[in-house]
Protein backbone atom coordinates (compact mmCIF):
# COMPACT_ATOMS: atom_id res chain seq x y z
CA UNK A 1 0.00 0.00 0.00
CA UNK A 2 1.52 3.66 -0.45
CA UNK A 3 1.97 6.27 1.27
CA UNK A 4 -0.40 9.48 0.79
CA UNK A 5 1.55 11.40 3.43
CA UNK A 6 5.63 10.53 4.42
CA UNK A 7 7.25 12.25 7.20
CA UNK A 8 10.68 11.88 7.65
CA UNK A 9 13.39 12.97 10.48
CA UNK A 10 10.29 15.87 10.85
CA UNK A 11 11.23 18.00 14.24
CA UNK A 12 10.73 21.86 15.15
CA UNK A 13 12.34 23.36 17.88
CA UNK A 14 10.47 26.52 19.45
CA UNK A 15 13.75 28.15 20.97
CA UNK A 16 14.79 26.17 23.93
CA UNK A 17 11.41 23.87 23.06
CA UNK A 18 11.68 20.63 20.96
CA UNK A 19 7.90 20.62 20.40
CA UNK A 20 8.27 17.31 17.67
CA UNK A 21 11.69 15.69 18.04
CA UNK A 22 12.59 13.63 14.60
CA UNK A 23 9.35 12.37 14.23
CA UNK A 24 8.91 9.38 11.12
CA UNK A 25 5.96 7.81 9.94
CA UNK A 26 3.57 6.90 6.72
CA UNK A 27 -0.06 7.23 6.35
CA UNK A 28 -1.17 4.71 4.20
CA UNK A 29 -3.22 6.08 1.03
CA UNK A 30 -7.11 5.77 1.32
CA UNK A 31 -7.14 4.99 5.28
CA UNK A 32 -7.34 6.67 8.09
CA UNK A 33 -4.74 7.12 11.06
CA UNK A 34 -4.98 8.93 14.32
CA UNK A 35 -2.35 11.08 15.57
CA UNK A 36 -2.93 10.45 19.13
CA UNK A 37 -0.96 12.16 22.26
CA UNK A 38 -1.20 14.29 25.48
CA UNK A 39 -1.53 17.64 25.57
CA UNK A 40 1.60 19.46 23.79
CA UNK A 41 2.86 16.01 22.59
CA UNK A 42 3.33 17.45 19.35
CA UNK A 43 -0.03 16.78 17.25
CA UNK A 44 -1.30 20.08 16.19
CA UNK A 45 2.80 20.86 15.58
CA UNK A 46 2.82 18.30 13.37
CA UNK A 47 -0.31 18.71 11.47
CA UNK A 48 0.23 22.66 11.16
CA UNK A 49 4.07 21.69 9.39
CA UNK A 50 1.93 19.16 6.92
CA UNK A 51 -0.17 22.17 6.08
CA UNK A 52 2.81 24.06 5.31
CA UNK A 53 1.74 26.63 8.08
CA UNK A 54 4.88 25.71 10.54
CA UNK A 55 7.88 25.56 9.06
CA UNK A 56 10.19 22.50 10.30
CA UNK A 57 13.29 23.20 11.92
CA UNK A 58 14.47 19.61 9.79
CA UNK A 59 12.92 16.66 8.01
CA UNK A 60 11.47 16.12 5.08
CA UNK A 61 7.62 16.08 4.38
CA UNK A 62 5.84 14.03 1.16
CA UNK A 63 2.12 14.48 0.60
CA UNK A 64 0.44 12.60 -2.41
CA UNK A 65 4.28 12.25 -3.75
CA UNK A 66 5.47 16.35 -3.78
CA UNK A 67 7.44 17.63 -1.38
CA UNK A 68 5.56 19.89 0.84
CA UNK A 69 8.34 22.52 1.44
CA UNK A 70 9.12 22.67 -1.60
CA UNK A 71 6.45 22.48 -3.82
CA UNK A 72 3.21 22.74 -1.78
CA UNK A 73 1.55 24.51 -4.19
CA UNK A 74 1.05 21.56 -6.10
CA UNK A 75 -0.40 19.88 -3.28
CA UNK A 76 -2.58 22.19 -1.46
CA UNK A 77 -5.64 22.06 -3.94
CA UNK A 78 -5.45 18.61 -3.41
CA UNK A 79 -6.01 18.70 0.42
CA UNK A 80 -7.75 20.86 3.40
CA UNK A 81 -8.05 20.80 7.02
CA UNK A 82 -10.31 21.28 9.73
CA UNK A 83 -9.14 22.67 12.93
CA UNK A 84 -10.71 24.40 16.40
CA UNK A 85 -7.57 26.90 15.94
CA UNK A 86 -8.63 28.33 12.77
CA UNK A 87 -12.03 30.31 12.28
CA UNK A 88 -14.10 31.87 9.13
CA UNK A 89 -15.81 35.58 8.73
CA UNK A 90 -18.17 35.75 11.67
CA UNK A 91 -20.28 38.77 9.95
CA UNK A 92 -20.24 36.47 6.64
CA UNK A 93 -23.13 33.97 6.25
CA UNK A 94 -22.56 29.98 5.81
CA UNK A 95 -23.05 30.39 2.34
CA UNK A 96 -20.95 33.70 1.95
CA UNK A 97 -18.16 31.53 3.49
CA UNK A 98 -18.11 28.49 1.55
CA UNK A 99 -18.72 30.72 -1.59
CA UNK A 100 -15.12 32.20 -1.12
CA UNK A 101 -13.43 29.20 -0.62
CA UNK A 102 -14.94 27.45 -3.20
CA UNK A 103 -13.77 30.19 -5.36
CA UNK A 104 -10.40 30.14 -3.30
CA UNK A 105 -10.23 26.21 -4.39
CA UNK A 106 -11.10 26.68 -7.97
CA UNK A 107 -13.98 25.13 -8.04
CA UNK A 108 -16.37 25.29 -11.68
CA UNK A 109 -19.69 25.03 -10.24
CA UNK A 110 -19.92 26.46 -6.41
CA UNK A 111 -23.41 26.67 -6.49
CA UNK A 112 -23.74 23.35 -7.12
CA UNK A 113 -21.28 21.96 -4.76
CA UNK A 114 -22.48 23.56 -1.78
CA UNK A 115 -25.83 22.73 -2.52
CA UNK A 116 -24.26 19.36 -2.25
CA UNK A 117 -22.66 19.74 0.93
CA UNK A 118 -25.58 21.54 2.44
CA UNK A 119 -27.71 18.24 1.86
CA UNK A 120 -25.05 15.83 3.33
CA UNK A 121 -24.18 17.96 6.60
CA UNK A 122 -27.66 19.59 7.16
CA UNK A 123 -26.70 23.23 6.25
CA UNK A 124 -29.76 24.11 4.80
CA UNK A 125 -31.11 25.51 7.98
CA UNK A 126 -28.89 28.41 8.35
CA UNK A 127 -26.94 28.65 5.29
CA UNK A 128 -28.21 32.15 5.26
CA UNK A 129 -27.28 32.97 8.80
CA UNK A 130 -23.85 34.88 9.67
CA UNK A 131 -21.21 32.68 10.77
CA UNK A 132 -20.50 34.18 14.00
CA UNK A 133 -24.45 33.26 15.37
CA UNK A 134 -24.26 29.74 14.97
CA UNK A 135 -23.86 27.09 17.75
CA UNK A 136 -20.24 25.14 17.96
CA UNK A 137 -21.79 22.00 16.64
CA UNK A 138 -23.16 24.41 13.61
CA UNK A 139 -19.95 25.93 12.91
CA UNK A 140 -17.98 22.48 13.26
CA UNK A 141 -20.57 21.22 9.93
CA UNK A 142 -19.75 24.57 8.07
CA UNK A 143 -15.88 24.06 8.85
CA UNK A 144 -16.34 20.38 7.39
CA UNK A 145 -18.03 21.45 4.93
CA UNK A 146 -15.38 23.92 4.24
CA UNK A 147 -12.90 21.60 4.05
CA UNK A 148 -14.90 19.27 1.66
CA UNK A 149 -15.22 21.64 -0.70
CA UNK A 150 -12.77 20.96 -3.14
CA UNK A 151 -13.29 16.71 -2.74
CA UNK A 152 -9.74 16.56 -1.01
CA UNK A 153 -7.45 13.42 -1.06
CA UNK A 154 -5.78 14.59 1.74
CA UNK A 155 -8.30 15.56 4.92
CA UNK A 156 -6.20 16.29 7.98
CA UNK A 157 -8.90 16.95 10.74
CA UNK A 158 -7.96 18.55 13.85
CA UNK A 159 -10.00 17.62 17.35
CA UNK A 160 -12.84 17.25 14.55
CA UNK A 161 -15.80 16.59 17.13
CA UNK A 162 -13.94 18.43 19.95
CA UNK A 163 -16.98 20.45 22.05
CA UNK A 164 -19.81 18.01 20.20
CA UNK A 165 -22.75 16.90 21.71
CA UNK A 166 -22.66 13.14 21.44
CA UNK A 167 -25.66 13.26 18.71
CA UNK A 168 -23.43 15.71 16.74
CA UNK A 169 -20.46 14.55 17.39
CA UNK A 170 -21.72 10.95 15.84
CA UNK A 171 -23.15 12.47 12.98
CA UNK A 172 -19.96 14.18 12.34
CA UNK A 173 -17.77 10.87 12.19
CA UNK A 174 -20.35 9.25 9.98
CA UNK A 175 -19.95 11.71 7.51
CA UNK A 176 -16.13 11.17 7.60
CA UNK A 177 -16.73 7.59 7.05
CA UNK A 178 -19.11 7.86 4.31
CA UNK A 179 -17.07 10.87 2.92
CA UNK A 180 -14.16 7.55 3.06
CA UNK A 181 -16.18 5.47 1.68
CA UNK A 182 -17.31 7.06 -1.22
CA UNK A 183 -13.60 8.87 -2.25
CA UNK A 184 -11.11 6.50 -0.98
CA UNK A 185 -9.69 9.50 0.65
CA UNK A 186 -6.49 9.70 3.25
CA UNK A 187 -7.30 11.11 6.60
CA UNK A 188 -5.11 11.99 9.30
CA UNK A 189 -6.94 12.39 12.52
CA UNK A 190 -5.82 14.40 15.89
CA UNK A 191 -7.97 13.53 18.56
CA UNK A 192 -8.92 13.02 22.28
CA UNK A 193 -12.10 10.93 21.70
CA UNK A 194 -10.36 7.27 22.03
CA UNK A 195 -14.04 5.80 20.67
CA UNK A 196 -13.93 8.01 17.89
CA UNK A 197 -10.24 6.56 17.27
CA UNK A 198 -11.36 2.64 17.59
CA UNK A 199 -14.15 3.54 15.39
CA UNK A 200 -12.23 5.52 12.50
CA UNK A 201 -8.74 4.68 12.53
CA UNK A 202 -6.91 1.68 11.18
CA UNK A 203 -3.93 2.96 12.16
CA UNK A 204 -2.69 4.90 15.27
CA UNK A 205 0.58 6.53 15.72
CA UNK A 206 1.37 7.66 19.57
CA UNK A 207 3.11 10.86 20.19
CA UNK A 208 5.00 11.69 23.79
CA UNK A 209 6.73 14.93 24.45
CA UNK A 210 7.42 15.12 20.50
CA UNK A 211 8.30 11.76 19.62
CA UNK A 212 6.60 8.61 18.33
CA UNK A 213 6.55 5.83 20.78
CA UNK A 214 3.99 3.77 19.04
CA UNK A 215 2.44 3.02 15.97
CA UNK A 216 -0.07 0.13 15.07
CA UNK A 217 -3.70 -0.36 14.56
CA UNK A 218 -6.38 0.51 17.07
CA UNK A 219 -6.68 -3.49 18.19
CA UNK A 220 -2.90 -4.16 17.46
CA UNK A 221 -1.69 -1.44 20.51
CA UNK A 222 -4.79 -2.90 22.64
CA UNK A 223 -3.30 -6.18 22.78
CA UNK A 224 0.03 -4.67 22.77
CA UNK A 225 -0.67 -2.81 26.14
CA UNK A 226 -2.29 -6.02 27.21
CA UNK A 227 -5.22 -3.45 27.67
CA UNK A 228 -9.02 -3.48 26.70
CA UNK A 229 -9.49 -0.05 25.26
CA UNK A 230 -7.44 2.79 23.43
CA UNK A 231 -8.59 4.89 26.51
CA UNK A 232 -6.24 2.75 28.54
CA UNK A 233 -3.48 2.30 26.16
CA UNK A 234 -3.78 6.04 25.69
CA UNK A 235 -2.99 6.82 29.84
CA UNK A 236 -0.18 4.32 29.81
CA UNK A 237 1.47 6.06 26.85
CA UNK A 238 0.40 9.34 27.98
CA UNK A 239 1.76 8.84 31.59
CA UNK A 240 5.05 7.06 30.39
CA UNK A 241 3.92 3.52 31.45
CA UNK A 242 5.30 1.60 29.02
CA UNK A 243 6.80 -1.18 31.55
CA UNK A 244 7.61 -3.55 28.75
CA UNK A 245 9.45 -2.10 25.62
CA UNK A 246 6.66 -1.97 22.59
CA UNK A 247 6.92 -3.99 19.41
CA UNK A 248 8.25 -1.06 17.09
CA UNK A 249 6.66 -1.52 13.60
CA UNK A 250 9.59 -1.95 11.28
CA UNK A 251 9.24 1.25 9.34
CA UNK A 252 10.09 2.64 13.04
CA UNK A 253 13.36 0.40 14.36
CA UNK A 254 16.56 2.44 13.64
CA UNK B 1 -9.89 2.85 -6.09
CA UNK B 2 -12.62 5.55 -6.64
CA UNK B 3 -11.98 7.48 -10.32
CA UNK B 4 -10.66 10.79 -9.19
CA UNK B 5 -13.85 13.39 -10.06
CA UNK B 6 -11.81 16.65 -9.16
CA UNK B 7 -10.64 17.87 -12.46
CA UNK B 8 -14.17 18.04 -13.52
CA UNK B 9 -15.03 19.33 -10.03
CA UNK B 10 -11.85 22.30 -10.35
CA UNK B 11 -10.60 24.30 -12.67
CA UNK B 12 -7.06 24.21 -13.51
CA UNK B 13 -4.97 25.46 -10.32
CA UNK B 14 -2.09 27.34 -12.11
CA UNK B 15 -1.90 30.23 -14.91
CA UNK B 16 -3.23 33.73 -15.09
CA UNK B 17 -6.93 32.64 -14.89
CA UNK B 18 -6.27 30.34 -11.90
CA UNK B 19 -4.61 33.75 -10.13
CA UNK B 20 -7.66 36.31 -11.25
CA UNK B 21 -10.05 33.80 -9.35
CA UNK B 22 -8.41 33.29 -6.28
CA UNK B 23 -7.99 37.50 -6.41
CA UNK B 24 -11.39 37.65 -6.93
CA UNK B 25 -12.26 35.35 -3.86
CA UNK B 26 -10.51 37.70 -1.54
CA UNK B 27 -12.22 40.60 -3.12
CA UNK B 28 -15.56 38.68 -2.82
CA UNK B 29 -14.88 38.28 0.87
CA UNK B 30 -14.06 41.98 1.44
CA UNK B 31 -16.86 43.08 -0.36
CA UNK B 32 -19.13 40.96 1.79
CA UNK B 33 -18.07 42.48 4.24
CA UNK B 34 -18.31 45.61 3.13
CA UNK B 35 -21.51 45.74 1.58
CA UNK B 36 -23.75 44.39 4.03
CA UNK B 37 -22.39 47.12 6.51
CA UNK B 38 -23.75 50.65 5.49
CA UNK B 39 -22.01 52.15 8.89
CA UNK B 40 -18.68 51.10 7.44
CA UNK B 41 -18.85 52.49 3.86
CA UNK B 42 -20.06 55.97 5.68
CA UNK B 43 -17.59 55.92 8.89
CA UNK B 44 -14.89 55.44 5.25
CA UNK B 45 -16.40 58.16 3.64
CA UNK B 46 -16.68 60.01 6.91
CA UNK B 47 -13.25 61.06 8.15
CA UNK B 48 -12.27 62.41 4.88
CA UNK B 49 -14.92 64.41 4.04
CA UNK B 50 -15.19 66.50 7.53
CA UNK B 51 -11.36 67.01 7.18
CA UNK B 52 -12.10 67.80 3.96
CA UNK B 53 -14.98 70.60 5.10
CA UNK B 54 -12.73 72.15 7.48
CA UNK B 55 -9.98 72.83 5.20
CA UNK B 56 -12.76 74.05 2.98
CA UNK B 57 -14.18 76.46 5.39
CA UNK B 58 -10.72 78.10 6.76
CA UNK B 59 -10.23 78.46 2.84
CA UNK B 60 -13.55 80.75 2.92
CA UNK B 61 -12.03 81.98 6.17
CA UNK B 62 -8.95 83.57 4.99
CA UNK B 63 -9.22 83.84 1.15
CA UNK B 64 -10.75 87.29 0.63
CA UNK B 65 -7.07 88.39 2.94
CA UNK B 66 -4.89 86.42 1.39
CA UNK B 67 -3.53 87.05 -1.77
CA UNK B 68 -2.18 82.93 -2.15
CA UNK B 69 -5.77 81.74 -1.30
CA UNK B 70 -6.89 84.13 -3.81
CA UNK B 71 -4.67 82.81 -7.04
CA UNK B 72 -5.29 79.38 -6.06
CA UNK B 73 -8.67 78.44 -4.09
CA UNK B 74 -8.63 75.29 -4.23
CA UNK B 75 -5.04 74.60 -2.84
CA UNK B 76 -6.08 73.43 0.97
CA UNK B 77 -8.99 71.70 -0.18
CA UNK B 78 -6.86 69.81 -3.32
CA UNK B 79 -4.23 69.12 -0.78
CA UNK B 80 -5.94 67.22 1.78
CA UNK B 81 -8.23 65.39 -0.98
CA UNK B 82 -4.64 64.17 -2.37
CA UNK B 83 -3.17 63.33 1.07
CA UNK B 84 -6.32 61.43 2.26
CA UNK B 85 -5.39 58.86 -1.07
CA UNK B 86 -2.10 58.03 0.97
CA UNK B 87 -3.95 57.51 4.20
CA UNK B 88 -6.37 55.76 2.64
CA UNK B 89 -4.03 53.34 0.41
CA UNK B 90 -2.55 52.46 3.70
CA UNK B 91 -5.56 51.93 5.45
CA UNK B 92 -6.84 50.11 2.80
CA UNK B 93 -4.11 47.75 2.52
CA UNK B 94 -3.40 47.46 7.03
CA UNK B 95 -7.19 46.98 7.28
CA UNK B 96 -7.86 44.46 5.05
CA UNK B 97 -5.49 42.26 6.88
CA UNK B 98 -6.42 43.18 10.20
CA UNK B 99 -9.75 42.44 9.22
CA UNK B 100 -8.03 38.69 8.66
CA UNK B 101 -6.78 39.02 11.98
CA UNK B 102 -9.84 39.66 13.76
CA UNK B 103 -11.74 36.68 12.03
CA UNK B 104 -8.91 33.91 12.68
CA UNK B 105 -8.73 33.28 8.88
CA UNK B 106 -5.06 33.49 7.77
CA UNK B 107 -4.76 29.64 8.48
CA UNK B 108 -7.79 28.64 6.40
CA UNK B 109 -6.42 31.30 3.73
CA UNK B 110 -2.71 30.26 3.57
CA UNK B 111 -3.60 26.22 3.17
CA UNK B 112 -5.67 27.11 0.48
CA UNK B 113 -4.34 27.22 -3.00
CA UNK B 114 -4.00 30.91 -2.81
CA UNK B 115 -0.01 31.84 -4.03
CA UNK B 116 1.80 35.01 -2.19
CA UNK B 117 1.49 37.52 -5.18
CA UNK B 118 -2.23 36.91 -5.37
CA UNK B 119 -2.48 37.71 -1.65
CA UNK B 120 -0.93 40.83 -2.42
CA UNK B 121 -3.06 41.71 -5.59
CA UNK B 122 -5.85 40.75 -3.67
CA UNK B 123 -4.76 43.49 -0.45
CA UNK B 124 -3.94 46.52 -3.42
CA UNK B 125 -7.04 45.40 -4.65
CA UNK B 126 -9.40 46.23 -1.34
CA UNK B 127 -6.87 49.30 -1.03
CA UNK B 128 -8.47 50.49 -3.92
CA UNK B 129 -11.85 50.03 -3.38
CA UNK B 130 -11.65 51.71 0.01
CA UNK B 131 -9.92 54.73 -1.56
CA UNK B 132 -12.24 55.30 -4.23
CA UNK B 133 -15.14 54.89 -1.14
CA UNK B 134 -13.55 57.14 0.79
CA UNK B 135 -11.94 59.97 -0.81
CA UNK B 136 -14.55 59.20 -3.74
CA UNK B 137 -16.92 60.78 -1.19
CA UNK B 138 -15.18 63.46 0.01
CA UNK B 139 -14.86 64.65 -3.61
CA UNK B 140 -18.39 64.61 -4.06
CA UNK B 141 -19.09 66.73 -1.31
CA UNK B 142 -16.06 69.10 -1.88
CA UNK B 143 -17.91 69.48 -5.58
CA UNK B 144 -21.40 69.70 -3.90
CA UNK B 145 -20.42 72.28 -0.49
CA UNK B 146 -17.61 74.26 -2.27
CA UNK B 147 -17.76 73.37 -5.84
CA UNK B 148 -14.54 72.53 -5.91
CA UNK B 149 -13.80 69.43 -8.40
CA UNK B 150 -10.49 67.69 -7.94
CA UNK B 151 -10.45 66.87 -11.65
CA UNK B 152 -9.67 70.88 -12.07
CA UNK B 153 -6.10 69.09 -11.64
CA UNK B 154 -6.18 68.06 -14.86
CA UNK B 155 -4.23 65.02 -16.29
CA UNK B 156 -1.18 65.37 -13.49
CA UNK B 157 -4.33 64.37 -11.15
CA UNK B 158 -3.82 60.93 -12.22
CA UNK B 159 0.03 60.78 -11.56
CA UNK B 160 -0.21 62.11 -8.30
CA UNK B 161 -3.00 59.81 -7.63
CA UNK B 162 -1.31 57.03 -8.19
CA UNK B 163 1.68 58.04 -6.87
CA UNK B 164 0.32 58.20 -3.86
CA UNK B 165 -1.90 54.99 -3.74
CA UNK B 166 1.74 53.13 -4.49
CA UNK B 167 3.62 54.80 -1.26
CA UNK B 168 0.36 54.31 0.68
CA UNK B 169 0.34 50.75 0.11
CA UNK B 170 4.16 49.78 0.40
CA UNK B 171 3.41 51.71 3.81
CA UNK B 172 0.15 49.62 4.16
CA UNK B 173 2.43 46.35 3.65
CA UNK B 174 4.97 47.30 5.78
CA UNK B 175 2.55 48.30 8.79
CA UNK B 176 0.99 44.70 8.02
CA UNK B 177 4.02 43.08 7.93
CA UNK B 178 4.95 44.80 11.62
CA UNK B 179 1.30 43.62 13.20
CA UNK B 180 1.89 39.89 11.79
CA UNK B 181 5.38 39.90 13.52
CA UNK B 182 3.90 41.51 16.86
CA UNK B 183 0.64 40.73 16.90
CA UNK B 184 -2.17 42.71 17.12
CA UNK B 185 -0.68 44.48 19.84
CA UNK B 186 0.58 46.63 17.29
CA UNK B 187 -2.91 47.10 15.82
CA UNK B 188 -2.79 50.91 16.57
CA UNK B 189 0.01 51.62 13.90
CA UNK B 190 -2.57 50.48 11.03
CA UNK B 191 -4.09 54.02 12.23
CA UNK B 192 -0.94 55.87 13.31
CA UNK B 193 1.76 54.92 11.26
CA UNK B 194 0.80 57.36 8.12
CA UNK B 195 0.90 60.50 10.39
CA UNK B 196 4.98 60.04 10.82
CA UNK B 197 4.88 61.09 7.36
CA UNK B 198 2.38 64.17 7.56
CA UNK B 199 5.13 66.27 8.61
CA UNK B 200 7.40 66.02 6.15
CA UNK B 201 5.37 65.55 2.80
CA UNK B 202 4.80 68.82 3.06
CA UNK B 203 0.77 68.56 2.40
CA UNK B 204 -0.21 72.72 3.26
CA UNK B 205 3.55 73.81 3.20
CA UNK B 206 6.57 73.96 0.83
CA UNK B 207 9.37 71.86 1.36
CA UNK B 208 11.23 74.66 1.62
CA UNK B 209 10.46 75.48 4.64
CA UNK B 210 11.05 72.36 7.03
CA UNK B 211 14.53 73.01 9.06
CA UNK B 212 17.33 71.12 6.77
CA UNK B 213 17.38 68.29 8.25
CA UNK B 214 13.76 67.36 7.66
CA UNK B 215 14.36 68.71 4.05
CA UNK B 216 16.88 65.90 3.43
CA UNK B 217 14.14 63.23 5.20
CA UNK B 218 11.41 64.74 2.69
CA UNK B 219 13.18 64.29 -0.34
CA UNK B 220 13.40 60.57 0.23
CA UNK B 221 9.73 60.47 0.50
CA UNK B 222 7.09 60.07 -2.66
CA UNK B 223 4.74 62.19 -1.52
CA UNK B 224 7.07 65.08 -1.01
CA UNK B 225 7.28 65.43 -4.45
CA UNK B 226 3.65 64.64 -5.59
CA UNK B 227 2.96 67.17 -3.07
CA UNK B 228 5.20 69.93 -4.42
CA UNK B 229 4.17 68.45 -7.84
CA UNK B 230 0.55 69.53 -6.88
CA UNK B 231 1.37 73.41 -5.79
CA UNK B 232 3.32 73.71 -9.41
CA UNK B 233 0.35 72.37 -11.10
CA UNK B 234 -2.25 75.08 -8.50
CA UNK B 235 0.45 78.01 -8.62
CA UNK B 236 1.98 77.86 -12.02
CA UNK B 237 0.07 75.80 -13.63
CA UNK B 238 2.83 73.73 -15.06
CA UNK B 239 3.60 69.50 -14.26
CA UNK B 240 7.04 69.24 -13.11
CA UNK B 241 8.50 66.24 -14.51
CA UNK B 242 11.50 66.82 -12.97
CA UNK B 243 9.04 65.67 -9.68
CA UNK B 244 7.22 63.04 -11.05
CA UNK B 245 10.21 60.65 -12.13
CA UNK B 246 11.89 60.92 -8.98
CA UNK B 247 8.45 60.25 -7.32
CA UNK B 248 7.90 57.13 -9.03
CA UNK B 249 11.47 55.73 -8.80
CA UNK B 250 11.05 55.87 -4.59
CA UNK B 251 7.94 54.59 -4.99
CA UNK B 252 9.53 51.36 -7.27
CA UNK B 253 12.00 50.70 -4.14
CA UNK B 254 9.17 51.62 -1.58
CA UNK B 255 6.97 49.19 -2.62
CA UNK B 256 9.66 46.60 -3.03
CA UNK B 257 10.55 47.02 0.12
CA UNK B 258 6.96 46.96 1.32
CA UNK B 259 6.60 43.62 -0.45
CA UNK B 260 9.77 42.02 1.06
CA UNK B 261 8.72 43.34 4.74
CA UNK B 262 5.68 41.29 4.29
CA UNK B 263 7.18 38.16 3.03
CA UNK B 264 9.87 37.75 5.85
CA UNK B 265 7.63 38.98 8.39
CA UNK B 266 5.27 35.37 7.00
CA UNK B 267 8.31 33.77 6.64
CA UNK B 268 8.73 34.67 10.42
CA UNK B 269 4.98 33.61 10.68
CA UNK B 270 5.33 30.28 9.63
CA UNK B 271 8.59 29.33 11.54
CA UNK B 272 7.01 30.49 14.74
CA UNK B 273 3.61 28.73 14.31
CA UNK B 274 1.37 32.68 14.06
CA UNK B 275 -0.27 32.28 11.40
CA UNK B 276 -2.58 29.83 13.10
CA UNK B 277 -2.90 31.32 16.76
CA UNK B 278 -2.76 34.72 15.57
CA UNK B 279 -5.61 37.02 16.04
CA UNK B 280 -8.01 38.33 18.95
Amino acid sequence: MDAAIAVRGLAKRFREVEAVRGVTFNVHTGTTTALLGANGAGKTTTLSMLLGVLTPSAGEIFVLGQDMLKHRHRVLPRMNFTSPYVDLPKRLTVSENLRVFADLYGLRAPGKRIGELADELDLHGFLKRPYGELSAGQRTRVSLAKALLNRPEVLLLDEPTASLDPDIGDRMRTWLEEYQRATHCTMLLASHNMNEVERMCQDVIMLRAGSVVDQGSPIELIGRYGRETMEEVFLDVARGRTNEAPVLPTELVP
Amino acid sequence: MKADVRPMLLYPQSGPAASVRRVRALLRRHAYLLLKSWPRIVSMTYYPTVTMVLWALLTVYLAPTNNFLQSAPGFFIGAVLLWDVLFRGQLGVSLTFVEELYSRNLGNLFVSPLRFHEWIAGQLAMSVLRTAIGVGGACLFAFVLFHYSIFSLGFPLIAFFVNLLVFGWAIGLAVSAMILRWGLGAEELAWAAIFLFAPVSGVYYPIAVLPAPFQAIAWLLPSAYVFEGMRAVLLEHVFKYNLFFPAVALNVVYIAVGVWLFRAALGYARRHGMLMSIGE
